[in-house]
């Protein structure tokens, strides 16, 4: 099951530039919500502090509190490691490990861990890849083909089969579908829905339809601060901040 | 800014400000044809049917080709909405203009009769409330769609009262039945414009506040307090 997440004071920082200024949200678990806003709003590096990645870049800090269900995660003792198993994260653009077969990018995660059991990888792959809705189409490919063999949506939903593997909580979607064609988009956006069941989900979108279609509770991010944090139909439909209602209809700037 | 999307909204506020002038005027004209039982000012809105029938498909179109194209958001989507709807309130204004002249027309084939009701006030008033709710829309003051709101109470009560006194005349008078008759749906179509006034209030308050108040209702959409206290 997914779990909630609570953000309290997030500030983040590239260098000397302050990228997130005292961000509060709570994510509702086994829901989807929508991170939304202009390029450099800081609405990647929020999402990219929610496991932890932030901290992956050279000259970064972070500052307040993040608590995935019930851990925090910048708490002393807590191993970033251990996060990132806990939350997945899908890219922009879908990254399979190249060279390996469709069964072996979904079983990376778990071989990397230790994991050893031949019948129950199996059976891990095999949910997982149902989960990511790509299970009927590359069943009877699953050694033979690569990764990268696969189409752009495909691959985008083998890597979310292999974000899924390891049973995560929380599943992070940095513009999963941006670089996909609509159908493509529409089976991503599907498989959202689907995979609110078991994970809680925060996707960053571009695309303002396609957070309302998906997201329950959407934040506007502008120049590192949350703006607003709603409802997703309220936020479409009559938003409280004048900056969210001049960006949502395009009047921005 | 999205430059041809505000050339749609443009052109939308423009036909739907054309549509409501048609209507006003449809209205203004059935109340002077009543006042001065002129068939020529009955055929004029007779003939005025025909070309609000068509405005109103026409910002319908308009209004559907911005909602699929576009995709409006927050207070362009209220917009568009309300002038659909507006639209459509403004259409039946336009239809109860052409039920009053049909009465008028069996009245001028009737003898005179002194009738105790003042239609003229009534549309004086009814006249007022569609004017004022299209100044609210062209200004988008909800302040002004609120005022019209608390004058269909005014124009329910002189249609009350119309009621009473013209029932009694055909109880007293019978031979002034079918003129009493004529009068009494007058009133009441005029009543029905009133009411499609307070639709038009009611959806530019939905507009500019996103608040709806039909039925009295006042209900805004829902906000959770969702950002934790810190």
């Amino acid at each position: 099951m997914g779990v909630g997440i609570e953000v309290q004071q997030l500030n983040a920082w590239f260098g000397k530039n302050q990228a997130l200024h005292d961000v509060s949200m709570k994510v509702t678990p086994n829901q989807a919500t929508a991170v939304i806003g202009p390029s450099g709003c800081g609405k990647s590096t929020f999402v990219r502090c929610l496991n932890r990645m932030h901290e992956t870049l050279p000259e970064t800090r972070v500052e307040g509190k993040v608590k995935i269900g019930d851990q925090e995660i910048y708490g002393t003792g807590t191993s970033a490691v251990q996060i990132r198993r806990r939350i997945g994260m899908v890219f922009q653009k879908p990254n399979p490990f190249p060279t390996m077969s469709i069964y072996d990018n979904v079983a990376a995660g778990l071989k990397l861990n230790g994991f050893r059991d031949r019948q129950k990888l199996n059976e891990i792959v095999e949910r997982s890849l149902r989960h990511a809705a790509l299970w009927d189409e590359v069943k009877d490919d699953l050694k033979k083909k690569s990764g990268a063999s696969l189409s752009g949506g495909q691959q985008q939903r083998l890597c979310i089969a292999r974000a899924l593997a390891v049973e995560p909580q929380v599943m992070l979607m940095d513009e999963p579908a941006s670089a996909l064609d609509p159908i493509s988009t529409g089976k991503i956006e599907e498989l959202i829905f689907q995979l609110k069941e078991h994970y809680t989900i925060v996707i960053v979108t571009h695309n303002m339809q396609q957070a309302a279609r998906v997201a329950e509770y959407t934040g506007f991010f502008l120049l590192g601060k949350l703006i607003e944090f709603d409802k997703t139909e309220k936020i479409f439909t009559t938003p409280s901040d004048k900056r969210t209602e001049d960006y949502i209809t395009g009047r921005f700037g | 800014m999205r430059t041809r999307f505000q050339q749609g909204l443009d052109e939308l506020r423009e036909k739907l400000l054309r549509m409501g002038g048609l209507a006003e005027q449809a209205v203004d004209r059935a109340c002077e044809a009543y006042r001065d039982r002129d068939l020529a000012r009955c055929h004029q809105v007779l003939e005025g049917e025909s070309v609000i029938n068509a405005a109103e498909r026409d910002i319908d179109e308009v209004a559907f080709d911005l909602l699929a194209m576009q995709q409006p958001m927050a207070t362009d989507l209220r917009f568009i909405l309300a002038v659909v709807k507006i639209n459509s309130d403004l259409e039946r204004v336009g239809d109860q203009a052409v039920n009053i002249v049909e009465r008028v027309m069996d009245m001028v084939d009737l003898p005179t009769v002194d009738l105790p009701v003042d239609i003229s006030r009534m549309a004086n008033a009814t006249s007022a409330m569609v004017r004022r709710a299209l100044e609210s829309f062209i200004e988008g003051k909800d302040e002004l769609a609120q005022a019209v709101l608390e004058m269909d109470n005014v124009v329910d009560r002189m249609r009350d009262e119309a009621f009473i006194s013209l029932v009694r005349k055909m109880n007293e008078a019978p031979d002034a039945t079918q003129q009493s008759l004529d009068a009494l749906l007058i009133a009441r179509n005029l009543e029905r414009v009133a009411d499609h006034a307070t639709n038009i209030a009611e959806d530019v308050i939905f507009w500019v506040r996103g608040r709806d108040v039909r039925h009295n209702a006042g209900v805004t959409r829902r906000t959770t307090p969702v950002v934790p206290e810190t």
